[in-house]
């Protein structure tokens, strides 16, 4: 089992993002699907530390998460942001600045073309970059530290459909070439089901089913 | 040269004048500050005057012990009003507290240690009023622009917390930021200085009847003086506050409300 949530539950001021979620996450390829507002994005950020939830409990590969070191966790559990944000200077910069911290040897050109971009956008200055393209710089940066497991918000919500279907086929890709399990929330079922093995989904903070997206998403 | 002046009190309410058309600039044109710079006077006249008997006091005692004391009670106040400036950052007093007490402490420390002011209260109160007055303010517009920056840059900063870099990686421009916008104020007025305005210190001892190059000689020790701990303030403090924003697992905390 990659993940494991019990009776997670976390609240922000007044609202109830998330209640008494369970739920697995199996290795392979994940679909969070539910309408905008559900605690998909909220729940995806348990699960690299980047916050705890106020009860229940979250187990990684079988230990509790916090059991790991939150630094190293993260570069083993890479989150893939929603909106693209790249540091100052080139592609490649960034790319450096992840597989340093990762302690990782960087490939830069290997990195780039996992993520669909050609060799030359390493010497792009990001702020030169489409937002399809930022997307695909991120993604690049994150498969720099060489991790277990991508943590993917709404990889696609600010692109029109080919680049959508462009970056779908990346993903599909790397799955293909690399032992790498893929966590994806996404608001749209029909991604879900191209994109993942089993989906969880979400409404009101709520996991009301789960399993096969067939299943999960009839 | 220590021709000193006297001042009576009539001559002091005779500048109420100026004051008065302060205040009449606020009421013609609608600024709305005439009962600010009424509370200004009011305040200034009370706070000085209390602090011209403390100091008298002070002077006559001698004693290292009433400095001390004074400067302790002037850091304590500076780090309280500088957090009212810096409420976007969780925790900002002692962060203000220690960068205040450090620029101080070091900053009279050296004047003294390199023979350049006695270690008597006619220097360390003024001196000291000064030096931490100027940190006081550059360590506020310090922390309030790291609390801007932080507050606007959460998803930056996130991302790169997302990369398994340390609290201290994710912040480090804004923190770099935060200090030079405090530093910099001092540094463009020092460059201008003798050239746009003429400083409080030389202004004070000329219209006392001191040389001029005497007067000059004192306002660049203070400039400088001035400069180092105004740096080191705003370095302590930005270095100790940026914390305040994470948890010890490196999660960026929820902007309090």
């Amino acid at each position: 089992m990659l993940f494991e949530l019990r009776d997670v539950s976390l609240t922000r001021g007044e609202r109830r993002v998330l209640d008494s979620i369970d739920a697995e996450i199996e290795p392979g390829a994940t679909a969070i699907v539910g309408p905008s507002g559900a605690g998909k994005s909220t729940l995806l950020r348990l699960l690299n530390r980047l916050s705890d939830p106020e009860s229940g409990t979250i187990a990684y590969r079988g230990r509790p998460l916090d059991s790991y070191d939150p630094l190293a966790l993260r570069r083993e559990v890479s989150l893939v942001p929603q909106l693209p944000a790249l540091l100052p200077g080139t592609v490649e910069s960034n790319l450096a600045y992840a597989a340093k911290l990762a302690g990782k040897q960087l490939d830069t050109a290997e990195c780039l073309r996992r993520a669909g971009l050609a060799a030359e956008f390493a010497e792009r200055d990001v702020s030169r970059l489409s937002v399809g393209e930022q997307q695909r710089a991120m993604l690049a940066r994150a498969l720099a530290q060489q991790p277990g497991v991508l943590l993917l918000d709404e990889p696609t919500s600010a692109l029109d459909s080919e680049a959508r279907d462009a970056i779908e086929a990346t993903l599909r890709r790397l799955r293909a070439e690399l032992d790498l399990s893929l966590v994806v929330v996404t608001h749209d079922p029909e991604q879900a089901r191209r994109l993942a093995d089993r989906a969880v989904r979400l409404r009101d903070g709520r996991a009301v089913a789960s399993g096969t997206p067939a299943e999960a998403l009839a | 040269m220590s021709t000193s002046i006297h001042l009576s009190l009539g001559q002091v309410a005779a500048s109420l004048a100026l004051v008065a058309l302060a205040a009449a600039i606020s009421f013609w044109r609608r600024t709305d500050l005439e009962r600010d710079i009424v509370v200004a006077a009011v305040r200034s006249f009370i706070q000085l005057t209390a602090i011209g008997y403390a100091i008298k006091l002070i002077f006559e005692a001698d004693t290292i012990w009433l400095v001390l004391a004074l400067l302790t009670v002037m850091v304590v106040f500076g780090a309280f009003t500088a957090r009212s400036r810096a409420k976007k950052v969780p925790g900002a007093f002692w962060p203000l507290l220690i960068g205040l007490t450090i620029a101080a402490a070091t900053t009279l420390g050296l004047v003294v240690a390199l023979g350049i002011f006695d270690p008597t209260p006619r220097y360390l109160v003024p001196v000291g009023g000064m030096v931490i007055g100027n940190a006081m303010t550059a360590s506020a517009v310090a922390l309030n622009r790291l609390g801007d920056e932080v507050s606007e840059s959460r998803a930056a900063i996130e991302a790169t917390l997302a990369l398994g870099a340390t609290a201290r990686e994710a912040a480090e421009p804004f923190v770099r930021r935060a200090l030079r916008s405090g530093t910099i104020t001092l540094v463009d007025s020092t460059k201008t200085t003798g050239l746009i305005f003429f400083p409080g210190t030389m202004v004070g001892m000329l219209l006392a009847g001191a040389e001029p190059t005497d007067a000059v000689r004192l306002q660049l020790i203070l400039l400088y003086a001035l400069l180092g701990s105004v740096a080191i303030s705003a370095l302590v403090a930005t270095g100790l506050a940026y914390r305040n924003f994470f948890t010890p697992a490196a999660q960026l905390r929820e902007p309090t409300p």
